[in-house]
């Protein structure tokens, strides 16, 4: 085997990549495949299922029925991405440039969520931000805020628990992005008589802007996706497009219309994708990404 | 005047932001001393050591915690295998497909879970017959081995970046072969790589819900056991555990960064 390899040099990648890449096509493309095929099928879980191309009519049916989940859908995820840039701009640019040797703590922060389950945080939110809970409470209780006043249950509730949970998402390519930049072109921008408003304007916002690309795609994508913050914080008025997927998968068993809206689901944000890129300029892509 | 109100508007901001951050954690941990009345934990009502002492009194719990690390073990032993593999193909040999093996290996990454795992599921659904394929702690793994190769590949191949191929030359100019070379030059000084992306397959997988929901069947893994718990009332010990897991997680880190610095 050793000899055979040395003679053929060229075949060793291949034989190390050959495991990793079967495993994907193997449950990673083939179930795709599968989904596909899935949406055009007919029948029930009892009976059986069967294929036709006449099925396509699914997706039609499925788009019809659920519009109004997609679109919110696509209205969190933009709102969370704009929320989450907001918020982490400032933070990304403290700790590339004002941190100093508290650099390494404040990174680990902003990732140290990720080292508590993903439900207890989502739950950890709800008791926060509850009717009576300690952050509207003492509000309600000294008359700040009317008692009928709520958080939960509400499109404002889905949208912070999103935000937060891919807050980190947008925080650390931003950061890369900044800690790149040679600080000697703002010097040189002031030398210019560039004022530090216009040195951020002309230097560092343009040179973040890989980062801010990255931050975005990383948030809005899985954000699309969404269906526990809107279970676990919102209410039947805030349903989205993830929660019709994941309860006629797996409530209803109605794979087809199922697998239809996972289809158009993928197709929406690889489009949104698309103009996000052609707006921006794709070089910002391939930097943001590779 | 304007410099010094940025300068302290921009700490007040992080101080703010910092909080923001940490505060799920600690309630978390808060409320795993509370001693709520009735099922629900949302409100504080007293402080006790019970569940603590009494941690796995909740029936399913163990099991569940048992199910999720048992699962989270081996996926992360598979992924890493691997991924390592992979990526030290992609990164030390030039051959036609690169850029496209690359970009294949990015996909799943930017696949919203919810879609990995509904494929999953529809797989599984169709090669089996009616009922169907069997979903279990099985199907559980596959999922979670799949979504950990793409991440352990990334990982490993973004410290390989840095490697100094020079020191191979030496260790072959000293007359050791390829696979002596590899064994006592490449795999030790890649290693840390290793552990970083094993690191993050397990607390990636001990962690996941939605994938898992998509291919879990009745198998409830720790994740599960919230989500179904999250209807009728979190048990304040599944706070305790996910603290621990915290604890433990962030023990983790800090040790391999305290080795990392030590070599270095």
């Amino acid at each position: 085997m050793i000899a055979f390899l040395r003679r053929r040099p060229g075949l060793l990648p291949l034989l190390l990549l050959a495991p990793a890449i079967a495993w994907l096509v193997a449950f990673y493309v083939y179930p795709a495949i599968q989904m596909l095929q899935a949406s055009l099928w007919s029948g029930t879980l009892e009976s059986g299922f069967t294929f036709s191309w006449a099925n396509a009519a699914t997706y039609s049916a499925a788009l019809g029925r659920y519009s109004d989940q997609f679109l919110r859908s696509i209205l969190y995820a933009a709102v969370s991405t704009v929320v989450c840039l907001a918020l982490a701009f400032p933070l990304a640019y403290t700790i590339a440039y004002r941190a100093g040797r508290y650099r390494t703590l404040l990174l680990f922060i902003v990732i140290a969520p990720f080292f508590t389950s993903f439900l207890l945080r989502v739950l950890a939110w709800k008791t926060v931000l509850a009717d009576d809970g300690f952050l509207l409470g003492p509000l309600k209780t000294i008359g700040v805020l009317p008692e009928e006043f709520r958080i939960l249950a509400t499109p404002v509730a889905v949208i912070f628990g999103i935000s937060y949970n891919f807050f980190p998402f947008m925080v650390l390519p931003i950061y890369v992005s900044l800690e790149k930049i040679d600080r000697r072109l703002v010097e040189a921008a002031k030398d210019l008589y560039a004022g530090p408003v216009r040195a951020f304007q002309r230097i560092t916002l343009p040179l973040a802007l890989p980062g801010v690309f990255a931050g975005s795609l990383l948030v809005f994508i899985p954000a699309m996706g969404d269906f526990v913050n809107a279970e676990l914080l919102g209410s039947v008025q805030t349903r989205l497009i993830g929660n019709v997927i994941q309860s006629r998968f797996l409530v209803n068993n109605d794979y087809p219309t199922a697998a239809a809206l996972s289809f158009m689901l993928m197709a929406g944000i690889l489009t949104a994708v698309f103009i996000y890129a052609r707006v921006l300029g794709t070089d910002e892509l391939e930097t943001g990404i590779g | 005047m304007l410099r010094w109100l940025g300068r302290n508007a921009l700490r007040a901001y992080t101080g703010l932001a910092l909080v923001y951050l940490l505060l799920p954690i600690f309630i978390v941990a808060l409320f795993s001393f509370n001693n709520p009345v009735g099922k629900t934990n949302y409100t504080w009502v007293g402080f006790t050591l019970d569940h603590w002492a009494n941690l796995f009194a909740i029936p399913g719990l163990l099991d569940s915690v048992v199910i999720s690390i048992r699962i989270a073990f081996i996926s992360t032993l598979v992924a890493t295998t691997l991924g390592t593999l992979a990526a030290l193909a992609l990164v030390r040999y030039q051959f036609r497909g690169r850029p496209a093996t690359s970009l294949f290996i990015f996909l799943p990454l930017a696949t919203p879970e919810i879609i990995l795992g509904a494929s999953l599921l529809t797989l599984f659904v169709a090669i089996g017959k009616p009922p169907f394929f069997p979903l279990n702690e099985f199907t559980i793994l596959i999922a979670h081995i799949t979504f950990n190769i793409s991440y352990v590949i990334v990982t490993v191949r973004a410290r390989l970046a840095g490697f100094d191929r020079r020191l191979e030359e030496a260790s072959a100019d000293l007359g050791a072969d390829g696979w002596q070379t590899f064994w006592r030059v490449t795999f030790p000084l890649i290693l840390p790589g290793i552990a970083a992306a094993g690191l993050l397959a397990f607390s990636l997988s001990i962690d996941d819900f939605v994938i898992t929901n998509f291919t879990a069947g009745r198998t409830t893994t720790f994740p599960m056991f919230v989500w179904g718990s999250a209807r009728i009332g979190v048990p304040p010990q599944v706070n305790a555990i996910g603290t621990i897991f915290f604890v433990v997680a962030v023990s983790a880190v800090a040790i391999g960064s305290f080795l990392q610095r030590r070599r270095a």
